[in-house]
């Protein structure tokens, strides 16, 4: 629980400080690189609850994810190929990726239910996180209308799932 | 004389009752961005709704208990209406989309 909120609290920061320097712009460039890294995140969390769940509803739910973010993603690799646009590493998209990197950690030492109540409350946690992330700072930042209005999609996608996932919550206890 | 107009008659009933499953229409609801469009349909018992995806993810039109349509990205799926009522439905995958199907 300690964990879970340091990480939740650590990503929070992040946004927050990613927010304080929109005030020196984040380019379209480094915005399609935050917004893949995101959809990025949640495939390796998928992958690793598909590997350790042995939840019917966790596993539907991690599929559905893994699914939705591949096909998102794709249809951002594509844009950013039409646009001309190389995604650029940034401050943001290695600070979220670490601290993924910290919760998939921590998830790999718990088991059985420990490890699904914990997968599901993260799912909810980071969703809610990058829509605060799309509605505060990526799409008002946004210079292209097309880099634009995938990321619309985008926030009403996490928006989903983020639902989803509080519904899942919700059926395990 | 008598039957020759009953005869008619029936002649006609029959014409009216052959005719009507062919007045049954399909309604197209279009997913696009996940949004239900339009987000209300009105259709009566008999008529086939049918929603196109738009989307490169796959969404449902669900109703509890009642239907649950799959709908593969980039393609149709079909319901036909078999009871009136009003159907508030939902993608299992995607909460936050909704819309209302009325049939009378
Ligand atoms: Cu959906």
């Amino acid at each position: 629980m300690y964990a879970r909120l340091t990480s939740a609290l650590a990503l929070a920061c992040l946004i927050n400080g990613a927010a304080l320097a929109a005030d020196n712009k984040v380019t379209d460039p480094q915005i399609a690189h935050i917004a893949y890294t995101a959809g990025v995140i949640d495939i390796e969390a998928a992958k690793q609850a598909l590997q350790m769940s042995k939840d019917k509803e966790v596993l539907a739910f991690a599929n559905d994810m893994l699914r939705d973010h591949e096909a998102v993603n794709k249809q951002a690799l594509d844009l950013v190929k039409k646009l001309n646009v190389t995604p650029e590493d940034n401050d943001t998209s290695r600070a979220l990726a670490k601290a993924a990197a910290e919760e998939r950690d921590r998830l790999a030492k718990l088991s059985g239910a420990d490890f699904d109540k914990a997968y599901v409350a993260n799912e909810v946690a980071y969703h809610k996180q990058v829509n605060g992330a799309l509605e505060t700072l990526l799409i008002p930042s946004a210079k292209n209308a097309d880099l634009k209005d995938l990321l619309e999609t985008g926030l009403k996608l996490f928006q989903g799932h983020q639902q989803h996932a509080e519904h899942v919550a919700a059926m395990m206890k | 004389m008598v039957s020759k107009r009953s005869l008619c008659v029936l002649c006609g009933l029959t014409l009216i009752l052959a005719g009507s499953p062919a007045r049954a229409e399909t309604i197209r609801v279009t997913i696009e961005k996940l949004v239900f469009s339009p987000a209300e349909i009105s259709v009566a018992v008999g008529d086939v709704v049918e929603w196109q995806n738009n989307d490169v993810m796959a969404h449902t039109a669900t109703v509890k208990g009642d239907f649950d349509i799959a709908i593969p990205p980039g393609g149709t799926a079909a319901l036909t209406v078999t009871k009136a009522g009003t159907f508030d439905y939902f993608c299992r995958f995607h909460p936050n989309m909704k819309a209302r199907l009325q049939v009378w």
